[in-house]
């Protein structure tokens, strides 16, 4: 079995598989944003920042950070030649009206229907949905990148999200470091598995039950 | 007619108990000296329209840390750990709203809507005690409009007539909340003469800007 941060590269390399030249895609903070590193070679996808541009560049370098360019994150950030700026109903216009391809983000629960469980614990942490919210029902395609177990070793991928919804039933696909999940009618089907691991391991990793590719296809 | 003031005399516009909205994104965009005016002032009991309540240490963030706001607006607030602390034990009263449903919000107020309709936030506690309606056999939650008694925003480059232009990311909320305030104040890091910015640049017409405050200069290396 890969150690933990080989498992965390395989997954960004894997979710940076899911795009095509000219896809507009927003990377959420975190893990997501690593994916921008790892596009096949060839494939040049424009990067949309919820803040307010299109065209998300390389973090700058130091000593030349543009008080004005932020990432969605707040941290500096460029605008590459051919970019963007606009205000944020344009943004929203953009993300909510289904011109972005995909939106790749963390999750702190999904389960089976694809609803998806990210801005808020209940009397523990609570943030705000930013952005989140928007993405999630206006993107074409919703991905979810995430390490598969919480720190304290919690279960993530689940039957039903017991903490309060970003979405409801708008998740298409789950990438984590343990493998690659499709939501579908009839559940989540793990369609790839991580280097070193078993359909078994997976599962005992999560609490949705999980179709095999061929159980899919047969019971259909 | 758009006024050039000094920040004291802009920030004494600001009243005990008044809804104000802020442009700005963790900070970025976010009109900073008359943030700190506010908070020189000790101006309180606000209701404070923002995307965020900034990075702690900063000038919005200062708004929350010396008490000006008792009730709080906003789509995140992650980044300044006192207003989680003050909104957990009851010191601060928060609404958080989706991004994309706030700025529309905002919209609706400065473009004369009664509301928008948006599927953001169907399935979740966002919708708790607010009117569904079906259109095209799809759900949407009525959201209605967010005015302010006055917005404080930023921008990079302003003539006396009051246009405003904006730099790259420091646009976000800054053009919808110029619409929604009964008085709008923005602070500007260039004051150029009328005539000087071309008609097609502007990004808000002079019309919405009430006062103009030039800001302390800073460095910009690339403008545009």
């Amino acid at each position: 079995m890969l150690d933990k941060e080989a498992r965390i590269d395989w997954l960004i390399k894997r979710v940076a598989q899911e795009f095509k030249t000219g896809d507009v895609v927003n990377l959420g903070i975190g893990i997501p944003t690593r994916v921008a590193n790892a596009l096949p070679e060839g494939i040049k996808i424009i990067l949309q920042s919820e803040n307010g541009y299109m065209g998300v560049g390389p973090v700058p370098e130091a000593g030349k950070e543009d008080p004005d360019i932020v990432n969605a994150g707040g941290q500096y950030a460029t605008i590459l030649p051919g970019g963007c700026s606009f205000d944020s109903a344009m943004s929203f216009a953009i993300i909510r009206g289904g011109h972005v391809d995909a939106t790749v983000l963390g999750a702190l629960q999904v389960d089976e229907d694809g609803n998806l469980a990210s801005w808020m614990i209940p009397g523990k942490m609570v943030p705000g949905m930013g952005g989140a919210m928007d993405l999630v029902v206006g993107a074409r395609r919703v991905i979810v990148a995430m390490e598969h177990a919480a720190k304290n070793g919690g279960i993530k991928v689940l039957k039903k999200c017991t903490l309060p919804l970003t979405a409801s039933r708008q998740v298409n696909l789950i990438v984590t470091d343990m493998g690659v999940i499709e939501v579908t009618p009839k559940g989540l089907v793990l369609r790839e598995i991580a280097p070193g691991l078993t359909f078994a391991e997976v599962q005992a990793c999560t609490e949705a039950i999980l179709l095999t590719p061929e159980s899919e296809i047969v019971e259909v | 007619m758009t006024k050039v003031i000094s920040p004291e005399e802009a920030i004494s516009k600001i009243k005990n108990g008044m809804t104000i909205m802020v442009g700005g994104f963790i900070g970025c965009g976010a009109p900073s000296q008359l943030l700190e005016e506010v908070c020189r002032k000790q101006v309180k009991e606000l209701t404070l329209i923002a995307n965020d309540t900034g990075i702690l240490g900063d000038a919005m963030s200062q708004l929350i840390v010396q008490r000006c706001v008792n009730k709080l607006i906003a789509t995140h607030i992650g980044t300044n750990k006192e207003t989680g602390r003050q909104m957990s034990v009851g010191e601060l009263e928060v609404k958080l709203i989706p991004q994309g449903t706030l700025v529309e919000q905002i919209r609706a107020a400065g473009a004369g809507l009664g509301g928008i309709l948006t599927p953001t936030g169907i399935g979740t506690l966002v919708e708790e005690g607010k009117q569904k309606l079906v259109v095209n056999d799809t759900e949407y939650l009525l959201e209605l409009p967010v005015r302010a008694n006055v917005a404080l925003l930023n921008a990079y480059k302003a003539d006396k007539a009051g246009n405003l232009v904006y730099r790259r990311a420091a646009r976000n909320f800054n053009p919808l909340m110029a619409t929604a305030a009964e008085t709008v104040i923005a602070q500007v890091d260039r004051i150029v003469e009328v005539g000087e910015i071309d008609p097609d640049e502007v990004m808000t017409p002079g019309i919405f800007v009430d006062y103009l405050v030039q800001k302390q200069p800073r460095e910009v290396s690339s403008v545009g």
